[in-house]
């Protein structure tokens, strides 16, 4: 812009109005943030308050840091510590995370890049089930499962991953192998690449941003599952996270320490911000970009 | 492309899984539906009786009547949010990331026990939520010991994690042209009426996809109110998944059970085929698509 240019009276009111609802537009924002964050930022507080301070003050800054509601938290009133707990939840977590990944890749491949009969009937069923009420099924795998005599192991968590059973990770990574280009795959062949190691040498690393992402929601649905461990899991010894919590706040018997519940709570939620916020910048890239680079 | 027997090799766990985990499990419930079966003893055909039992049973309308209100508050509020949360963050400004992640983070942990836990206690009678509505004088009100109070206290806890759907509708609002908002600019539309007028049409499948994603959602809604309310008082916040796991899996009755989820997912499958029907009405797909 010139340095001459005088800007007319319509011109500045039209400014002085767009100023004014750019400011009105960050109030919004920022106190709809507050709202959506308060609750999370006032619970990391609360783990290190008295149970008395919990119910007398709002604000979220404890008076003082102390860790004792960790530690007997950590302890649990059963004979198992927390490090059980999550000990167990990370040993159906990952399975489910590494079949997931395996899974949906070949399915993802094989939907993506080959013809085969019927191919719009399957896809289209794949499709359907990304709508299909899990409500329906839950009580007859409940009485496979039970027939199989694997009711009360992790069996029942993991099997789906391993038959790519959750539609929305295959149509992720379909979508995301269709916006990478053939001609690579063309080149491999001609180089002698049998279809496997077209997947294995040109794909896989164009997917990577896309499999990270796929980690990640994996990671924090599984985590975060209660209903898969509340009807599967019954032995305390077995019991993930969300089980043990949900035992926590249904002890009745004598006075219900919150503080400890309530940190225990914020570790059960830790693992899923710490992945976020790591990978925040994958979880966009796998968005965007097609990993295709020069 | 090529050889149609090796995509049929890639994609046949899924296949195997499609019909073990998915077909098989979902013709069964059908078939149990229409049995007396608690697990022990094998399964006796019975005919309709469950699904006769089902329409006398009060209980059971009575979760289908609370499903039906949840779903109702939850899902237009819900999407409300984030459309407009999207609208805003549309707006070319600073700190997108911070806002973005800001309203993010409630959908990413919302399904964890530990929320739950938390949401509990923030709407406890000398609570936090009391407490603060009491700075302005309101309250203190009784969530959880009255129907309405339990009712709220889970539609907020669903509304407050909009965040996923928030994020597809600005991917959406994205691809709106930005020579439309100048020329309806020039044309001396505000910006209320621009958004009414360009914006909604342009992204009414955007609006659509996410309808039927949240309603199959909120139809089958099982961890807030089990967790948070329980049955509510005067079983407020008893929901249908609700009723379905407790008859499945604390008093075993199989067939009693699904035909409850055979008549939830048929009331979900009318839903959306009723959505689908009105498509036509409302919905505009540009013309590369569909």
């Amino acid at each position: 812009m010139k340095a001459a240019y005088v800007p007319s009276a319509v011109e500045l009111r039209k400014r002085r109005k767009d100023a004014i609802s750019a400011i009105l537009r960050y109030v919004v924002l920022t106190l709809v943030a507050v709202v959506m964050i308060y609750p999370i930022l006032w619970l990391v507080g609360a783990t290190f308050k008295t149970n008395n301070e919990i119910f007398t003050s709002v604000s979220f800054i404890p008076k003082r840091i102390d860790f004792t509601p960790y530690i007997n938290g950590w302890n649990t009133r059963t004979k198992f510590t927390f490090a059980t707990f999550f000990m167990n939840t990370f040993s159906f977590v990952v399975p489910k995370i590494i079949f997931c990944l395996v899974s949906s890749t070949l399915v993802a491949y094989g939907f993506a890049r080959f013809e085969f009969p019927c191919k719009k009937l399957l896809f289209s069923l794949l499709m359907a089930t990304m709508f299909l009420p899990a409500v329906v099924t839950r009580i007859p795998l409940y009485i496979l499962w039970k027939q199989f005599g694997l009711l009360d192991t992790y069996v029942p968590l993991i099997a789906p991953t391993v038959f790519a059973n959750e539609p929305f990770f295959v149509f992720m990574l379909i979508q995301f192998l269709r916006s990478v280009p053939t001609y690579l795959d063309e080149a491999a062949i001609i180089d002698g690449c049998n279809s496997f190691g077209v997947l294995w040498r040109v794909l896989l690393p164009a997917l990577k941003p896309a499999l990270i992402s796929c980690t990640i929601f994996q990671f924090v649905w599984s985590f975060n599952d209660f209903l898969g461990p509340l009807i599967y899991v019954t032995s305390l010894a077995k019991y993930p996270v969300a089980l043990a919590l949900k035992m926590s706040i249904d002890q009745s018997s004598g006075i219900v320490e919150w503080n400890q519940i309530l940190a225990m709570s914020f570790l059960a939620l830790l693992p899923a911000l710490i992945l976020f916020f790591a990978a925040q910048k994958y979880f966009v890239e796998g968005v965007t970009s097609s990993g295709v680079k020069g | 492309m090529k050889n149609g027997k090796i995509g049929l090799l890639y994609i046949a766990p899924w296949l195997i899984g499609m019909v073990l985990l998915t077909i098989y499990p979902f013709v069964n419930a059908l078939f149990i539906s229409f049995t007396d079966y608690n697990l022990v003893r094998a399964p006796s055909f019975i005919g309709f009786a469950n699904y006769v039992k089902l329409f006398k049973d009060t209980d059971f309308l009575g979760t289908l009547a609370n499903t039906l209100k949840y779903t109702v508050f939850t899902v237009p509020l819900q999407l409300a949010f984030a459309l407009f949360i999207a609208f805003i963050l549309n707006f070319k400004l600073k700190a997108i990331s911070f806002y973005r992640t800001a309203y993010y983070v409630p959908s990413l942990l919302g399904g964890n026990v530990a929320v739950a836990v938390l949401w509990r206690f923030l709407f406890q009678q000398d609570g936090f939520i009391n407490r603060f509505i009491g700075i302005f004088g309101l309250g203190p009100v009784s969530w959880f010991s009255t129907p309405g109070g339990a009712m709220a206290v889970i539609v907020a806890l669903k509304v407050w994690q909009f965040g996923s759907a928030m994020l597809i509708f600005l991917a959406a609002l994205k691809d709106v042209p930005g020579e439309l908002y100048e020329a309806a600019s020039v044309d001396g539309s505000t910006k209320v009426r621009t958004f009414f007028t360009i914006t909604i049409p342009l992204i009414t499948p955007t609006i659509f996809f996410n309808l039927v994603m949240q309603l199959v959602n909120a139809f089958q809604e099982f961890n807030g109110p089990y967790l948070v309310t329980g049955k509510g008082p005067l079983q407020s916040t008893y929901l249908t998944s609700m009723f379905i796991y407790d008859n499945a899996f604390k008093f075993f009755n199989m067939g009693y059970a699904s035909a409850a989820s055979w008549v939830l997912f048929v009331i979900i499958v009318a839903v959306t085929l009723v959505l689908f029907a009105t498509q036509d009405r409302w919905v505009f797909y540009s013309d590369s698509k569909k």
